[in-house]
């Protein structure tokens, strides 16, 4: 499914671009599609496991998607993730 | 109108890779996204408890161990809030001796929150923001309307919709641009990172995060030397993003440095609400990572489901000795009504959340007769009068007759939060 992904600044400099256009079936998928494209964003995207990197969330249409499978949580046409720093807030 | 000063802010360091950086409004490392920590100079010269005890009443008294160089501008009176010994309190824990650090009564806006604000708001004085924020569950909101007003800076200020009516009225009253944001602390939280990135603003919690956060080592200072230059053995504290435990492991752990005091540091326990309490269910099982949740409780200044320093405060807890409990919405009111009856100290939900989860440490047998225990409460009473309403007696109305009191006074009083059945109590 096409989807768009936005980044935070501090990893838009790392891909030279805030929103890349990718698509999937689930988050993870498209995660991967983007971490193959852009290899110094990748370790920023993903841990060793292939999970989630612990310091960002991802948002998929404005809700954190550890409530929806994780990068299991599929994806629609069109859908929307953002990238968010975990650090922050409390 | 900003003062003129000379104050200068600290350089920051990544807590995990060690990536240094200059004195900016990031509190993330873009290396490995990780926290920032200020950076203190190796040759600082620290005083000592005799050089302490001549400052003025503040928290600027332990002003070598925030992130400045130069004198504070702003929020001189913050800090060095009471600390109350507690006998009825220890006797319904059934500890030793018992404590209440009093930050109810923080000055200027009645919670813990100014500590981490006088030290924000200072760093946005230094760093020359025209314009100051935060997410916030409300006491926050509160403490950065005040002091920002204070310093005659524009505050833009984001909270869940459906806060209690007086962290509303208690943020809009300074003048702040206030915005209740649909949804939980969590999505306003993303929010606020989002417009860190687009506007620029020195956000307290987001982009100044690494300078504000220090203030909050001022509560385990004011701890040690209100006993007398001494640690307690057990400190309990509300956890909500989970900073503060973090942050009164690292304060106690820097006098200990200092050799202000000695001895063991204080075993650190962390309450929550049952209603959202990732991280005590992150200390219970042990697991890797913590797994967020979505809020449900009456202590609405404590629920964070997804808490930044969520990881970082479980391991305080538990490599201190320490442990967690979360505790229903029934049990937090009545541990507000225990405090009150116990201490004369009303606090809010948050308060009544620490109380109760003393109460249930106690009864599980980690806080027992050897313990001295400091309870950290960080939040007014009045701020949440709407939790506690509803269950207490209503008071009769008479005519203005001797004999009416004297019936009252035969008839026996409503009973107490202790009379009713308290469990422990």
């Amino acid at each position: 499914m096409p989807a768009t992904l936005h980044l935070p600044a501090i990893l838009a400099k790392l891909a030279d671009a805030k929103v890349i256009e990718s698509a999937g079936a689930t988050v993870g998928a498209l995660v991967s599609d983007v971490a193959t494209r852009y290899p110094s964003l990748a370790p920023r995207l993903r841990d060793a496991d292939g999970q989630p990197y612990p310091f960002v969330t991802f948002y998929l249409n404005d809700e954190d998607i550890r409530f929806h499978g994780g990068f299991d949580a599929p994806l629609a046409d069109g859908d929307e993730i953002t990238v968010v720093p975990a650090i922050a807030g409390g | 109108m900003l003062a003129a000063s000379t104050l200068t802010l600290l350089p920051q360091h990544c807590k995990l890779c060690g990536t240094e950086y200059p004195a900016e409004p990031i509190a993330i490392c873009s290396e490995c996204l990780g926290p920032l920590e200020p950076t203190y100079p190796r040759d600082r010269v620290y005083p000592d408890r005799d050089d302490i005890e001549r400052r003025a009443p503040s928290l600027w008294r332990y002003r070598e161990w925030l992130p400045f160089d130069g004198e504070p501008v702003y929020s001189h009176d913050t800090g060095f809030t009471p600390l109350i010994e507690a006998p009825c309190l220890a006797a319904a824990l059934g500890v030793g001796r018992a404590w209440v650090k009093n930050d109810a009564v923080a000055q200027p806006t009645l919670s813990f929150k100014d500590r981490v604000v006088a030290s924000a708001i200072n760093a946005a004085h230094a760093l020359g923001l025209g314009v100051v924020g935060c997410a916030s569950t409300g006491n926050l909101a509160n403490a950065v309307a005040a002091h920002a007003a204070r310093a005659g800076l524009p505050a833009w200020i984001f909270i869940p919709e459906d806060l209690e009516p007086a962290k509303v009225i208690g943020t809009a009253v300074y003048g702040a641009n206030l915005v209740r944001v649909r949804g939980h602390y969590d999505d306003v939280n993303r929010l606020c990172v989002q417009l860190a990135d687009r506007f620029g603003w020195g956000i307290v919690n987001v982009n100044l995060r690494g300078y504000y956060g220090e203030g909050s080592k001022t509560m385990a200072f004011e701890i040690a030397e209100q006993l007398g230059w001494r640690l307690p053995t057990a400190v309990v504290a509300p956890m909500a993003g989970g900073s503060l435990l973090t942050k009164l492991r690292k304060g106690f752990g820097e006098f200990l440095s200092a050799e202000l005091v000695n001895g063991p540091a204080p075993k650190l326990f962390g309450a929550q609400a049952s209603g959202c309490a990732p991280i005590v269910r992150l200390v219970e099982s042990g697991a890797a990572k913590l797994t967020p949740e979505i809020p449900n409780t009456v202590a609405r200044s404590i629920a964070i489901g997804n808490p930044a320093d969520g990881p970082f405060a479980a391991r305080a807890m538990v490599e201190s000795g320490g442990w967690g409990a979360h505790v229903s919405d029934a049990e937090i009111v009545a541990g507000i009504r225990l405090l009150a009856e116990t201490t004369g100290v009303f606090t809010e939900t948050a308060g009544g959340t620490t109380v109760a989860a003393a109460l249930k440490l106690a009864r599980e047998g980690r806080l027992g007769q050897d313990d001295e225990v400091v309870v950290c409460i960080t939040g007014n009473g009045l701020k949440t009068t709407d939790v506690v309403r509803d269950v207490l007696p209503e008071a009769p109305v008479v005519d203005a007759k001797v004999r009416e009191v004297a019936a009252l006074v035969a008839a026996r009083p409503a009973p107490s939060a202790r009379e009713a059945g308290f469990p422990g109590a």
